[in-house]
């Protein structure tokens, strides 16, 4: 009996000490690259380890590529050129590049794993976006899911950015997550204002770093946060100006609306604020004061769904209906639309209709 | 325990599909069957895989387990190997075919867990067969699964256009159009049968 129980635990045991050997031997074998040298516009270098991707090994080295959506390939915005080494072009990268770009060997970074010796070239301005460690000043309720976010940056650190760039905070670990994860924030204060920024940030339902910031930062903490990164600003002209935002992309129309404000910009400009009812709106009085303290500025908010209970006197329709109502020739106007992908296309349909030529329309899809 | 491998071969993929007559794997087959290019990346997976862990475990089952009386430890031991298998292609391709990996990379720890694969081990056990018979059925089980699951998505992918009654979205629907695709397929079982 002993004899057979001790048998059976053995032969058992040995067949699996025998795959768990093959794993162990071959993940030494197969998956160690020992350390690998980025070379930087033939100018720096870097040692990293081998086998992770570009973007985070860049990362680590204080070098911050623009991400948005955090590694996952879905965002596009992640692209360097690789000179040598960086293997073949994978699927999961053709989606975002042009042919133009793949002849021209553009990868995206997140894709890219440092296997062997790297030669990229990025451009310089990158080296300009820094981390900054900040403060949670306050944190305060806009709607029942949207806060405003107060960061204020150490003593003698200042953030220069452009109105309508973006920050990418970095989540900690916590609770069930277990890596960091980086999220695009944009700016909501006055490019003027350095040494705190303004957030402001919806929830999405278990998304990763909205849930942070909801339930678990408190006013008091650190937050770390790299950028500015974004070519969606506020552009030098004195074209008429149509702003459009749904939900969390009042954001960055809220920085060049102070940045219009606080420079004395004159510039007619009109902002049309999409939401679904009347608790999804917010800083309505800040707009209203915006209208005062700008000359040419007219402040439009509607709702696609307003319940009966809201006793809403104004504009009511999809924003791209209200647009359309509102604007007859647009060919000597600019426009920056910020909000979900859905609502930024169907606003870039009505706009063209509307005569405004394709490169004066700028817009950060979230 | 004399069929022929070829008919094994044929009948594992239509009248005795693992799928459609065992009900065997429905837990990827429900979730990735939304859209056919996630299936397509999953079948091939699975055609794969199954098709080696087959083997292998007929060959542990043989020569590991039968002379040591150990028959009855054929569960752990077949999913252990299965597990241990797919580790090991995971880092194999992700060395050398790093395309490959990412099309197939997501879908690879999807199989560990799919009882398809851990079904076809055992049904070559129960039904005593030899190593060919194994590997046909092995390939063939793994073609008929893929076979299923893109008709599945196939279907779906049509019917996102219309309107379902709330209560039938989704597993629902699903399974419904499987239990059709079951019979149609079990309607050929008079050219072909293995049980
Ligand atoms: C340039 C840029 C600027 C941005 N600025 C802002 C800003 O000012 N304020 C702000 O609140 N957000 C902004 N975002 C969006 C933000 O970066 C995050 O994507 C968002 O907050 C979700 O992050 P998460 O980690 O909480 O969710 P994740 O864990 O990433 O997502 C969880 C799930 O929710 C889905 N999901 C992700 N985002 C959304 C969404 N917006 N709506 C519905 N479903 C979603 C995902 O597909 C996933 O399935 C910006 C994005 C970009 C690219
Ligand atoms: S970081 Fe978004 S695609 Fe690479």
């Amino acid at each position: 009996m002993a004899v057979e129980v001790i048998r059976t635990v053995s032969i058992v045991s040995g067949i699996g000490v025998f795959l768990a050997a093959l794993l162990t031997l071959a993940e030494r074998f197969l998956l160690n690259y020992g350390m690998c040298k980025i070379t930087i516009n033939n100018d720096r270098e870097l040692e990293v380890k081998g086998g992770n991707h570009l973007l985070g090994s860049l990362l680590q080295n204080g070098i911050f590529i623009p991400s948005a959506c955090g590694g996952r390939g879905s965002c596009g915005l992640c692209k360097v050129k690789v000179i040598s080494g960086g293997g073949p072009l994978l699927s999961t990268e053709t989606p975002y590049l042009t042919k133009e770009e793949q002849e021209d060997n553009i990868r995206l970074s997140c894709q890219v794993k440092v296997r062997e010796d790297v030669a990229i070239e990025i451009p310089e301005e990158l080296f300009s976006i820094r981390e900054y460690t900040t403060t949670v000043e306050k944190i305060v309720d806009l709607t029942y899911d949207t806060k405003a976010l107060y960061l204020r940056l150490k003593d003698g650190e200042e953030l220069s950015f452009k109105a309508g760039q973006y920050v990418q905070i970095k989540v900690p670990q916590y609770g069930k997550v277990t890596e960091e994860v980086y999220r695009a924030y944009s700016i909501a204060s006055s490019p003027l204002q350095k040494e705190m920024i303004k957030l402001i940030i919806r929830r999405v339902p278990h998304g990763i770093c909205t849930t942070y910031i909801f339930d678990y930062l408190k006013e008091g903490d650190k937050l770390d946060l790299n950028g500015p990164h974004g070519d969606f600003f506020l552009r030098e002209s004195d074209r008429e100006m149509i702003c459009i935002a749904g939900g969390s992309g009042l954001a960055p129309i809220n920085s060049i609306l102070y940045e219009i404000r606080d420079k004395n910009i004159r510039r007619k400009a009109t902002f049309f604020f999409g939401c679904v009812e009347k608790r999804d709106l917010y800083y309505t009085d800040e707009m209203k004061a915006f209208e005062k303290q700008i000359p040419d500025f007219r402040f439009v908010p509607a709702l696609s769904a307003p319940r009966e209970a809201d006793n809403w006197p104004g504009e009511v329709g999809l924003i791209t209906e209200v647009v359309d109502r509102y604007i007859t020739d647009g060919s000597g106007m600019e426009a920056y639309l910020c909000g979900s992908p859905g609502m930024i296309d169907a606003c870039i349909q009505v706009l063209l209709q509307k005569g405004i030529p394709e490169d004066r329309i700028y817009y950060d899809k979230f | 325990m004399g069929i022929s491998p070829f008919v094994i071969f044929f009948a594992s993929i239509f009248t005795s599909n693992v799928l459609l007559t065992n009900f065997l794997g429905m837990c990827s087959y429900l979730s990735i069957s939304k859209d056919l290019k996630s299936s397509l990346g999953l079948g091939e997976a699975v055609i794969f895989v199954m098709t080696v862990t087959s083997v292998l475990n007929y060959l542990v089952y043989q020569y590991i387990l039968v002379p040591f009386e150990l028959e009855y430890l054929r569960f752990i031991v077949f999913i252990i190997v299965i597990a241990a298998f797919v580790q090991l292609v995971e880092m194999i391709l992700e060395r050398f075919m790093p395309n490959l990996y990412y099309t197939l990379g997501i879908f690879l720890p999807l199989i560990t867990v799919n009882c398809a694969i851990l079904g076809v081990a055992l049904f070559i056990v129960i039904r005593e067969y030899n190593f060919l018979q194994s590997l046909a059925y092995g390939a063939g089980g793994g073609i008929g699964w893929t076979l299923a699951i893109l008709a599945l998505a196939g279907i779906r992918q049509k019917v996102d256009e219309t309107k379902i009654p709330k209560g039938l979205q989704g597993a629902g629907f699903a399974m419904i159009v499987t239990g059709i695709m079951a019979l149609a397929f079990i309607g050929f079982s008079g050219i072909l049968a293995i049980q």
